[in-house]
Formats: structure tokens, sequence, C-alpha cells
């Protein structure tokens, strides 16, 4: 018998469920909007993807233009700039490099310079700058015998560091200066990086970051708040304090004070940091909502049939709150996305050898000043067209998960 | 209202001990030694030893933990790290440059936020109204980054018309000469979260019931909007601006950055950079404390703004 009504309850339980959701999907695909935003988001979710399986952008480390080198469509004319940038005689590069900008990269070295000293030092030509103070050591040699030291015996004190650096970085494609490009599709950063490829792959690690930040947050919120609203008491309370502390300090001055005091930087300390401040929100959404539905009568006839408390929580209630968090982690991604750019921008972010929107802002302000500016507007546009996108979609989703709301 | 006001002051003191307690956490435990930190990369065993027992960090845990409650009570939290100035004298010197920026700042863009969303609420569901929201998304979207750096660009570097950067010495030309700009970028930045939150508080009033009897009587809808709507709607708008103050004050760190401003955001920034952990103490456990009192101003503001109000 208790079975029997068990089985029913499950049954309507789901039978609605499907039924909200395809009226909540019906109603978001009503919104021109909506679907528009939802495709954009999708198309840049893909675009991560194909970026993390190694598809696109796995060159944009490579030196594949000359420094600065501009955008196609700011040519000045179609044949110097081609490409095959070893066709060009290296005096017509020379003359063209002023042009491209202040800061010329290594492209138009001394390889080619004035004074015609095209030949760069070869091994013999080396010169140990200590060689004399050398010579005066090994004149001091040790009376017992010890061996003095010699240039090579020399201790380099940051050797291991060096090494240690030198494995961690990825091998680099290495492109003889004369195949360098002279012009890129949307241009090239200072050290003739390509600026697509490099906004393709900090799309990756924006994105990316602002996904894992936003579950870490609404994963921990979820939690705790589930249980704090669901059994109250001291639960509650003690959840309740954390949460009043959590609140009581700024999110900006919570971020720096775990960004001071996380030794290692890099993105993962992004999403702990940002995973560790920014489940607050979530956490008060969620335990209201447990709150209501504990004392709702599904819930109490699951009691009645000895669900357990676990089963309770997340099988029954659940999905019922699912829609709360869902918004919330859809507005926490976008949150995420940009605290991750303005961390990574003040240094507390992805490190050096990596690149997020917020490295490409960095080296943009610095380019902006010898007018070199399509890297900063790749990354505004990019940036731009996801958050807004994002942020359109949100909206949206909260309006077809839930009718009632109005704003 | 006295009862109240001091249950909330009661209950402020558990929240400030787990403040004080995360922070003793988080720079004690989770930072690892701070002798290392202090000391640095090349140092020797007996500087470790004696950065330790001065900073006090051989005694057990719960005394150290003491330390700190006495200097979070004396309001002395010791040297800084990195210049050894005195880390109250950092806060106190710093805080007028930060107070000639976010103080006009907070008052204009407050002013403005409002009349953008009164106006804003005037048109509701036309076109005006949907394309200015979705434009301010788009605005919201942008980093606040791109309008500091594109702004400080054209505006002071092109177009010469404010200095690049820096600050004076007294009040007139730090607040004619070098405060304009960073507020005007300030102001740029702010318009478009504070509309679209301030639109929701005017759109919260306009189904009420009084401003249906006004209608009723033949005001005009300006007249409606800006003296009977306008009024109610500045209650949440002023509760939100007091509560949060001290995080507003915070929030200009990055403009304080970008234009040299000797202010407490780019003091805690550089704080960070170089771990210098008494400052960035310091500042988490005041500023905490600070924002739990204007939590409690700005509550009792809309109590006395709005006697229908109860507080519980």
């Amino acid at each position: 018998m208790a079975s029997g009504a068990a089985v029913t309850t499950t049954a309507g339980a789901r039978e609605a469920g499907e039924g909200l959701g395809r009226l909540a999907l019906r109603r978001f695909l009503a919104d021109r909007v909506a679907v528009w935003s939802a495709a954009v988001v999708l198309a840049g979710l893909l675009l991560v993807l194909s970026s993390l399986a190694g598809l696109t952008a796995t060159g944009w480390g490579d030196e594949v233009a000359v420094g600065h080198a501009p955008p196609h469509f700011l040519r000045e004319t179609p044949e110097r700039g081609a490409p095959e940038g070893r066709d060009a005689d290296p005096a017509v590069r020379q003359s063209t490099g002023p042009a491209i900008g202040p800061a010329s990269g290594p492209a138009s070295g001394p390889a080619s310079g004035p004074t015609g000293a095209a030949r760069g030092p070869t091994p013999s030509d080396v010169v140990d700058p200590l060689e004399v103070e050398m010579r005066l050591i090994g004149a001091l040699a040790d009376p017992r015998g010890r061996e003095a030291p010699t240039s090579t015996a020399v201790v380099d004190p940051i050797a291991q560091e060096l090494a240690a650096a030198e494995k961690s970085v990825r091998p680099h494609r290495i492109i003889p200066p004369e195949e360098r490009a002279q012009s890129l599709p949307f241009g090239a950063d200072k050290w003739g990086r390509d600026v697509l490829e490099k906004t393709v792959k900090g799309a990756e690690t924006s994105i990316l970051v602002g996904l894992a930040a936003a579950l870490l947050a609404t994963l921990i919120g979820s939690a705790l708040g589930a249980v704090s609203g669901w059994f109250g008491g001291w639960v509650d309370d003690l959840s309740n304090w954390v949460y009043n502390v959590f609140n009581a300090i700024p999110g900006i001055l919570l971020i720096l004070a775990i960004a001071a005091v996380l030794d290692t930087k890099g993105t993962l300390s992004v999403v702990v940091i940002l995973g560790l401040t920014g489940w607050t929100g979530v956490y008060r959404l969620v335990r209201g909502e447990y709150l209501k539905h504990r004392e709702r009568e599904y819930v109490r006839a699951a009691s009645a049939i000895g669900a357990s408390h676990l089963r309770r929580i997340l099988v029954h209630v659940l999905p019922n709150v699912s829609h709360v968090i869902l918004v919330q982690f859809s507005l926490l991604t976008v949150a995420s996305i940009k605290a991750e750019v303005i961390l990574s921008f003040l240094g507390f972010g992805v490190p050096v050898d990596g690149v997020s929107w917020g490295t490409m802002l960095t080296e943009a302000q610095n380019d902006l000043l010898v007018g070199i500016w399509w890297q900063l507007a790749a990354a505004t546009l990019a940036m731009g067209l996801f958050v807004t996108a994002l942020s359109l979609f949100t909206d949206a989703l909260r309006d077809a998960l839930d009718p009632r709301l109005t704003h | 209202m006295t009862a109240y006001a001091v249950r909330r002051l009661w209950q402020m003191i558990p929240t400030m001990a787990g403040v004080i307690l995360l922070v003793f956490f988080l720079f004690n435990w989770v930072g690892g030694d701070p002798a290392y930190v202090l000391a640095g990369l090349f140092s020797s065993q007996e500087q470790i030893a004696s950065i330790r027992r001065e900073l006090g960090l051989d005694e057990a845990l719960h005394v150290q933990l003491l330390i700190f409650l006495r200097q979070v009570l004396s309001f002395d939290f010791g040297n800084s790290w990195t210049t050894s100035e005195p880390v109250s004298r950092i806060f106190a010197t710093r805080l007028p440059a930060s107070l000639t920026v976010v103080g006009p700042l907070l008052i204009i863009e407050t002013i403005v936020g409002v009349v953008f969303a009164v106006a804003l609420a005037w048109v509701r569901g036309t076109w005006v109204d949907r394309s200015v929201m979705v434009l301010f998304t788009m605005g919201m979207s942008v980093s606040i980054l791109v309008f500091i750096i594109l702004g400080q660009y054209l505006l002071a570097y092109r177009l010469g018309w404010f200095p690049v950067q820096g600050w004076g010495e007294s009040f007139g030309t730090n607040a004619l000469v070098y405060a304009p700009l960073p507020i005007l970028l300030g102001l740029i930045v702010s318009i478009a979260p504070n509309t679209r939150l301030f639109r929701s508080f005017v759109i919260d009033e306009i189904d009420q019931d009084y401003v249906r009897t006004a209608r009723a009587k033949g005001l005009s809808e300006a007249r409606v909007l800006f003296v009977h709507v306008l009024r109610n709607a500045l209650i949440p708008v002023i509760t939100f601006v007091v509560s949060n103050l001290p995080g507003l004050l915070l929030g200009a760190f990055l403009l304080e950055r970008f234009f040299g401003i000797p202010g407490i955001g780019r003091e805690i920034i550089l704080a960070v950079e170089r771990s210098d952990f008494p400052v960035i103490k310091a500042a988490t456990v005041y500023v905490a404390l600070a924002t739990m009192i204007f939590n409690l101003i700005g509550d009792l503001l809309y109590r006395v703004a709005d006697p229908r109000i109860q507080l519980r």
C-alpha cells in the first residue's frame, strides 16, 4: 500500500517536472534575444572546447610575425606586407620598420643594421667578462691543494630555478626571422604572436576559470545552504555565522587577502580564491528555498514512507530548487570572468607564460602608448561579446524558469 | 529602536570574532610561516629564529591568537614589513586621498544614477527603455580596465585635458587637477550597475496605491515620478549607498592604481604584492568592522525614513 503510494507520487512529480521544463523551454525559445544570446554562448563554449582539445590556437605562443605587426586591413601596400616576408629585401624591411611601430620587434634587429655588421658573435669570439678575476682567484690557490675555482666551476645561483622554468615552458616552434609575417589578420603583439590566436587561448583560460570558480562557489553555497535550511537548529546557526563572517568582509578585500596568503600564483589559485569568496549569495537563496520546501506536503509524504534525509534533500527537493541554483551559477560565471580579468591584470592571476583576457589587457595598456590598439580591441570585443551574451542568457533563463518573477 | 540598535551591536560580537579567527587562520596557517615570508628567499636559520621570536610565532597557537586579539583591540598592528611605517599611520595618511576621489564620486554617481533610473522608469517598456538596458548590459560586460585604459589614453594622454596621473600636496590641486578624470571614469563605470539597481527600486514603487491616487488626482506623470515616487524610491537608494560605503572606499583601488593616487586601495594592492601581512590584516579586520557598523546605520536610516518598517 505504502509502496504503491510512493510510486504514484514520484511518477506524478516527474511528470510535473518535465512539464515545467518543457514550459520553461517554450518560454525561452519564444524570446528572440534569449535564443541569440544562447547561440553566442554556445559558440564561445565550443571554441573553448576546441582550443582545449588542441584544435585551435595551438600556436598562440609562436613568434609568427614581426613585433607589433599590423592587422591585414591596415597594411600600407599589399605586396610589401605579404605574409611571405622572406621575399622582401632586408633593406626594404628595415625601411618599413618605423612605420610598424616605435618598438619594432627582433626581426629588424642588428642583423640588418646600418653598420653592416651582419655577422653575430661566434663561440670563439665569446669573451668571459670575469676572465681576469678568475685567473687571479686561481692564483690564490689554496695551500692545502684544494682545486681552485675555474670559470666553469662558478656556481650559477639561479641555475636550478632557470632549469625548472625552462622545463615548465612549453616547447615553442622557432621561426627564423626572415619567415615572420609582416602583417596578420588581426595583428601581432609585441613579441610577434598572433593576436587572434591569443584571444582564442585567452578566452579558453578566462571562460574556464570563470566556469570552474562559479562551479566551486555554487557547490559550496548549495551544499551549505541545503544542509542549513533543511536541518535548522545549531547547524543553521553555525552556517549563518560563517555566512555573516564572509559577508562582513567586502568581496574585493577578501579576494586580495586570500591572494596575498596563497603562495602559488596561477590559474588554479584564481579558481580557489573566487570559489571561496563567491558562495554567499547562493547560500542565502538555497537556504531560503530549503526552509520553504521542507514543510511542503510532497516532502512530508516522502518522509512518511521512510526516505532518508539525504534522499529527500537530493532526490526530492533539489530538482525543485535547481532553477535557483542554475541562475545563480550563470550569474557567478559572469562575475568570475570579470574578476579573473582584474586579478590577472594586477598580477595575482594567470602566470606570465599563460594568456587570458586579463593578461592581454595588461600588455595592451603599454601597447596603446605607442599607438598599437589591436590587442586591446580584440580582448575587449571578445570579452564584451561573450559576457553580454551570457548576461542576457541569464536574464532570459531566470524569466523562463520563474514566470512569477517580474522586474 | 534603541533596543534594536543595542541588540544589533551585540550580534556583531560573534561575527567580529569570526572575522578575527578567519584572518588569523588565513595569515598564520594557510599562508605558511610568516617568518619565511618576512625573511625572504636567502636567509639564515638564526634570522628566521629571531623573526619568529619577535613576532611571537614560537608561542603556542592560543597565545598567538591572544597577541593578535590585543593588536585588534589596541588598534596597533605594529609596523609595515616593507616600509617599517606604523600601520595605523599608513591608513591615516592614505585616507584623505581616497576620500578626495571617492567622496565626490559617490555623491555624483548617486544623483546621476537616480536621475537615469527615474527617467528610464518614465519610459519603461518602450524601445528606449529596452535599448538603454541592453546598452548598459553591454557596458557592464566590458571590463572596467578597458574604460580606465581608454579614458586615460584618450582624455589625458592624447587630448591633454587632464594630467595623465599624479597627486599633489594641497587639497585644492588634488581636487581640481588630479581627481576630476578618475572621478569621471568612475562615474562612467558606475552608471550602468547603479541605474539598473535604482530602476528596480523605482519600478517597485510604481505599482503602489499612492501612485494610482496621485494619477487619479490628475497629476502629470513627471510630477508623479519625480515627486511622489522619487521620495519613496530614495529610501532604499540611501540605505544601499550607506551600507556599501566601506566597500566603495576600497572599490576605487583600480582608479588609484592607474592614476598614481596614494589612497587606501592602492596601498592594499601594494601590500598584497609585497606580502606585507600587517597592512592586509589590519585592513581586513577594520573594514569588516566598518562594514557592519555602516550596515546597521543603513538599516536605522531606513527606519527613520520609513516608519512603517518594523525592525526585528
